[in-house]
């Protein structure tokens, strides 16, 4: 299906604070396209005199909001659109996007499953949107979610993944490689091909991976899941840029 | 051209150009940073088979290993660098050697005119010889009283500070004398043959 | 040739999607792409990218040789496809 990929004009309509540096921007599409959960839109920025940036963000939200989509946006040292869409950016304002954008790393209820997704930090981004899809499209086929982050208090989206895995089927389970808060009984260390084996055993061998996150993580948790007896073709990556503190 | 969506309250990550604006090329944008762009992974090169090498049209090829390439004479050189991708920074500190002396240690053809410079990974670029000679260009391997890192093009890259900064090929090994110019990695896919940041010499046809 | 490409600025093709789709009128990351050199099958998605560059460079996972490279400027947009499978850019590009 062929579409040509245009510019139009988004209306933030919403900003979520989720953690200390990460925050969701609700964007109003004039020309919204049902996406499928994984893909992303483009950001286009322009100065008055011209100069213009351009970055991808996945798209958090799921397919059955129509005429919208939710980007999460974390603060990146020194980067220069991160601090604008963070610091700057109020509802009403404006910006071009373009998309969705992207075939390789999507899921939807019609791929199946069971479904193990691992995140590093803000690579649970796509991986929410699956959920999010996987919840509102009330797909039965197992799910889990192995997301790393630094700190208790990075986690993003934390009470609703808390909420999602009450219903049908998920299992989330954290790893927090920096610090843990008194009494935690999750993983403590960075992925590796014993954590792997644990959180994938359970979903047979026709589990679909997705892995998404900074890419050294990728690169482990990638090789890991082929080591633990995951077919190749069945583990599907997206590298992010580095990440914030 | 359609006219550009302007974004309220964006103005991106540039410093203000200053009492230094005359130092910056048209179109280029000042940064205090350094920014790293590569187009492939970074080559790690086992120092004890390095080895830099001038061939092509010469009467004999010259080659160094990295213990005879230190003891070229080396100078400082402070130079203003220009990226296509629009970032100058000024006031940049290097050591290394000059292709002046580099190019003392070989006899040239009467027909040489272009150089191509050879980097580890397969990077290639295209240099008229005119832009290398009467101090230019040098080898350097120290970059602000360091040994150059690996991602800024360590153990040594090319430096051609008057042309845009994809000309300073990182990781070389080499300079191959021609009497063409053959567009190198960049250049073959619509990058200018010449590349002087003050002509904006971008693209091809610029 | 086997340095780890695990680099925090290596990213993968995903990156490159929006450039491919404006080139070929279509998502082409779950397009097969064979590595010239080495044989290596991985789709475009999955390739490795350079994105910090004057252009976008996709390359192979195994033996890091260029399968793809774009460059944009103000006037057209080049592509050179290197690598096997990948069908060539439609003409005008």
């Amino acid at each position: 299906m062929k579409r040509t990929l245009e510019w139009q004009i988004a209306t933030v309509t919403a900003i979520k604070p989720e953690t200390a540096e990460v925050k969701t921007l609700t964007l109003r599409l004039p020309d919204w396209t049902a996406h499928r959960p994984g893909q992303h839109y483009d950001i286009r920025l322009t100065a008055e005199d011209g100069y213009a940036a351009q970055r991808s963000y996945s798209v958090a939200s799921e397919p059955e909001r129509i005429g919208e989509v939710d980007i999460t946006v974390e603060r990146i040292p020194d980067g220069e659109v991160s601090p604008f869409l963070l610091d700057t950016v109020v509802v009403g304002d404006r910006f071009e996007v373009r998309g969705p954008i992207g075939g390789y790393f999507v899921w939807d209820g019609s791929v199946g499953g069971p479904l193990l997704l691992v995140a590093g930090g803000s690579g649970v981004v796509p991986l929410m949107a699956m959920l999010r899809h996987r919840a509102a499209a009330q797909v039965s086929a197992p799910a889990r979610l192995l997301y790393s982050a630094r700190t208790y208090e990075q986690i993003i989206y934390g009470p609703e993944l808390d909420m999602l895995a009450g219903l049908d089927g998920l299992k989330v389970s954290y790893t927090l490689t920096r610090q843990q808060p008194p009494g935690w009984k999750g993983y403590g260390r960075r992925i590796d091909d014993a954590m792997l084996k644990e959180v994938s055993a359970p979903l047979g061998r026709d589990v679909l991976a997705y892995v998404c996150g900074p890419t050294a993580l990728v690169e482990v948790a990638a090789d890991g899941l082929e080591r633990v007896g995951l077919p190749a073709d069945r583990i599907r990556t997206e590298r992010f840029g580095p990440s914030g503190t | 051209m359609p006219e550009k969506f302007v974004t309220r309250g964006f103005v991106g990550r540039r410093e203000s150009a200053g009492t230094q604006a005359n130092r910056i090329p048209p179109g280029q944008h000042l940064v205090k940073d350094f920014p790293v762009l590569s187009a492939g992974p970074t080559p790690r090169t086992d120092l004890a088979k390095w080895t830099f090498r001038i061939e092509g049209l010469v009467k004999e090829p010259a080659q160094w290993t990295w213990g005879e390439f230190q003891k070229l004479p080396a100078q400082e050189f402070v130079k203003d660098i220009s990226c296509v991708t629009k970032w100058t920074k000024l006031d940049t500190h290097w050591r290394g050697v000059s292709v002046d002396i580099l190019l003392e240690h070989v006899e040239l053809d009467r027909r040489a005119a272009f150089v191509t410079a050879f980097s580890d990974g397969g990077y290639t670029t295209n240099v008229p010889l005119p832009d290398l000679i009467d101090g230019q260009a040098f080898v350097a391997y120290e970059y602000e009283g360091k040994p150059l890192a690996p991602e800024h093009g360590g153990p040594a890259r090319l430096v051609v500070p008057h042309l845009y900064f994809w000309k300073s090929a990182k990781w070389i090994r080499g300079l191959r004398v021609m009497d063409k110019d053959v567009p190198g990695f960049w250049e073959s896919l619509g990058y200018n043959n010449h590349g002087d940041p003050w002509k904006e010499e971008r693209y091809t046809g610029d | 040739m086997s340095e780890p490409m695990d680099d925090e600025l290596v990213l993968d093709g995903n990156a490159a999607a929006g450039a491919l789709s404006e080139i070929y009128g279509d998502d082409m990351t779950t397009v097969l792409a064979e590595c010239g050199s080495c044989g290596q099958v991985d789709p475009i998605g999955g390739l490795v990218a350079f994105v910090h560059a004057p252009g976008i460079v996709l390359r192979c996972t195994a033996c890091a040789t260029v399968i793809i490279r774009i460059v944009h400027t103000p006037k057209r947009t080049l592509v050179d496809v290197q690598g096997k499978r990948i069908p060539q850019p439609p003409t005008g590009t």
